[in-house]
């Protein structure tokens, strides 16, 4: 089959590798019908999530038509499915408490020795990801193998459209636990640091959530309108100061609750960030969290810190002292995909949530490799590629 | 012609500026450094500490250098009685210890093939210990290769998690420090190994199943 595959920092091609098979008695195989290029995709394009191995097939927002089932799947060849990113037992002390991306037994046993010596516990299997969390192979593809498939995947009704409801698969209920994360009283004001498509997601749940005022932050003009014409108030970090637009549009107080939707690879020129990418150059695990740092600054005291972005490593020059002194609450983490989908599949049947106003390009599997590139340089245009493996290269 | 025989004098070292103040900025440096360590190592010293509450293997150092005392806890969500029969035949464990080819009953005796660091280890061992639902002992023969001990045991575990299964095992590590160096580069040192067969015994009693990310069966 063809397959995008990840061959080091700004090298992803797609190439011919062996079609995946049944391994284990939970197993399905998909064949692919959609598969969306994800934010952090982006950080294993630019190299600084460690773990990964040249040949891996990336791709962790996927959907497909089931075509063969393992004898304990609970699924049926021939429906449509979009599959979780995070790969869940469902039978583990965290799969029992919902906390599905803590699952215990989905990172392989031989996996989980680097996790732990980096975060002294290792986390769930990710599709198509860092060996740090299991090393399966991707999505994007023109078939998966998706095992546990009796505990992920939801089974979608003839009717809905693939851009309707692929982005179940993560971005959609990300945004959403970032903003039940953000602990939202009626009223309350929310800021959100980034207008990529998990941004803009919590900002349409932040709202439907009852927050009084959602202000989006972000640099490109596109992703902003997208983010105004959702609800919420804009601000350009490049054109104003943040924490004193913020206190001032939060009546002197910062808001109530600050989600940090960008994660490891912050943008602006900041000098914290220019040492921080220094260090991502050299190859230690460093994270950019010039986002998250002046979201802990900007939000008001007892406030709520939620953050969806990722990180993988070590920050430094972090303002500790805010997040104590304001008795700051935290809360974080890999989705729980398999919590939301139902929920979130009805409030997208009953028209209650826009999934598609975020797509912004559509391509052929082939050229995925010119997805990434676009993605990633071009933000302003590119808000959302998706991957095609049946549709014809141009 | 007159030449000048006396030895001739280098011209005196004369350290720039700059390099001054480098030296005094690395002093400086290993100074503080050196007073931090002070204070941290004389502050609120101890001479005496209490035997604490932690496992032996989690100790910082090793009372015995010869021996190596390793060994994991892990809770699996299943009843007692189902992990202790698994485990009490041992014919099972090649399953989930991914070192391990081959266990064969022999009358008492267990005759475990184990694939070791650049060769294979054949052990024999003897069940020493055996408490139905609680805990299996068992140690190495004369006909062993390495000298072993080792003992799986059961709890309950708090709140109706099921049951904390430990494994803790006792080896002569052929080569000392260094053999264990090596065995870890080879990835069959023994604590490596226990934590990962521990995790790999959990996933196949709570999914049925163990995990892999192999894309095709020959890879599995």
């Amino acid at each position: 089959m063809r397959a995008l595959t990840w061959h080091g920092k700004h090298d992803v091609r797609v190439d011919t590798v062996p079609d995946p098979e049944i391994v284990n008695p939970r197993d399905a195989i998909l064949e692919v019908t959609s598969t969306a290029i994800c934010g952090s995709d982006l950080h294993l394009y630019d190299g600084v999530i460690p773990g990964m191995t040249s040949g891996d097939i990336l791709g962790h927002e996927f959907m497909g038509r089931v075509v063969e089932t393992g004898p304990k799947s609970t699924l049926k060849k021939g429906q449509r499915v979009v599959v979780p990113f995070t790969i869940s037992c469902g039978a583990c002390f965290f799969c029992q408490k919902q906390l599905y991306s803590a699952c215990d037994n989905t990172n392989p046993a031989e996996k989980q020795d680097m996790t732990e010596g980096l975060y002294g516990h290792s986390v769930s299997a990710l599709f198509g990801y860092s060996h740090l969390t299991g090393g399966y192979p991707g999505g994007q593809a023109e078939y998966v193998r998706v095992p546990f498939s009796d505990v992920g995947p939801i089974v979608i009704p003839d009717g809905m459209d693939d851009d309707d409801v692929l982005f179940l698969s993560d971005v959609l209920p990300t945004g959403w636990q970032a903003a039940e994360n953000a602990d939202i009283s009626e009223g309350d004001t929310v800021a959100v640091w980034g207008c990529g498509p998990v941004g803009l997601f919590a900002v349409q749940a932040a709202l439907a959530m009852g927050a009084g005022k959602v202000i989006a932050i972000d640099e490109y003009p596109n992703r902003l309108a997208l983010a105004k014409k959702l609800g919420a108030e804009i601000i350009d970090f490049k054109q104003t100061n943040v924490l004193e637009a913020l206190t001032e549009m939060s009546g002197g107080l910062g808001p109530d609750s600050v989600i940090d939707a960008v994660g490891m690879e912050s943008h602006g020129f900041a000098p914290d960030t220019v040492m921080d990418n220094i260090k991502q150059n050299v190859g230690i695990g460093a994270d950019s969290p010039h986002a998250l740092r002046e979201a802990l600054m900007c939000v008001r005291k007892g406030g709520t810190v939620s953050i969806p972005g990722v990180y993988g490593g070590m920050a430094d020059k972090f303002p500790l002292g805010a997040l104590m002194e304001k008795g700051v609450q935290v809360r974080t983490g890999q989705t729980h995909v398999q919590k939301y989908l139902d929920d979130l599949l009805r409030r997208i049947g009953d028209g209650e949530l826009d999934t598609k106003f975020l797509i912004s390009h559509r391509l052929p599997l082939e050229e995925a490799a010119k997805g990434y590139k676009n993605f990633r340089y071009n933000q302003n245009d590119w808000t959302k590629v998706i991957l095609k493996p049946g549709m014809l290269a141009a | 012609m007159y030449r000048d025989h006396r030895p001739k004098r280098r011209a005196a070292y004369r350290p720039e500026p700059g390099e001054l103040w480098l030296a005094a900025g690395i002093g400086a440096i290993i100074g503080l450094a050196g007073a931090s360590w002070y204070q941290i190592q004389t502050r609120n010293s101890v001479d005496r500490r209490l035997p604490d509450d932690a496992p032996l293997r989690t100790a910082r150092s090793q009372p015995d250098r010869r021996r190596t005392v390793t060994g994991r806890t892990i809770t699996i969500d299943r009843p007692r009685s189902e992990l202790y029969e698994f485990w009490r035949d041992f014919k099972n464990l090649p399953q989930v210890m991914e070192n391990v080819k081959d266990i064969t009953a022999d009358g008492d005796l267990s005759r475990w093939q184990i694939d070791g660091p650049g060769r294979d280890v054949s052990l024999v061992t003897a069940v020493t210990d055996d408490v139905p639902n609680e805990r299996i002992a068992w140690s190495s023969t004369e006909a062993s290769d390495i000298e072993t001990r080792g003992q799986v045991s059961f709890r309950d575990a708090p709140a109706g998690r099921g049951t904390e299964v430990t494994l803790d095992l006792e080896y002569r590590a052929p080569g000392g420090a260094l053999g264990r160096a090596v065995a870890k580069m080879f990835q069959s040192e023994p604590h490596l190994q226990a934590r990962r067969d521990l995790k790999r015994l959990k996933m196949l009693m709570e999914t049925g199943e163990i995990a892999t990310n192999a894309n095709r069966r020959s890879a599995a």
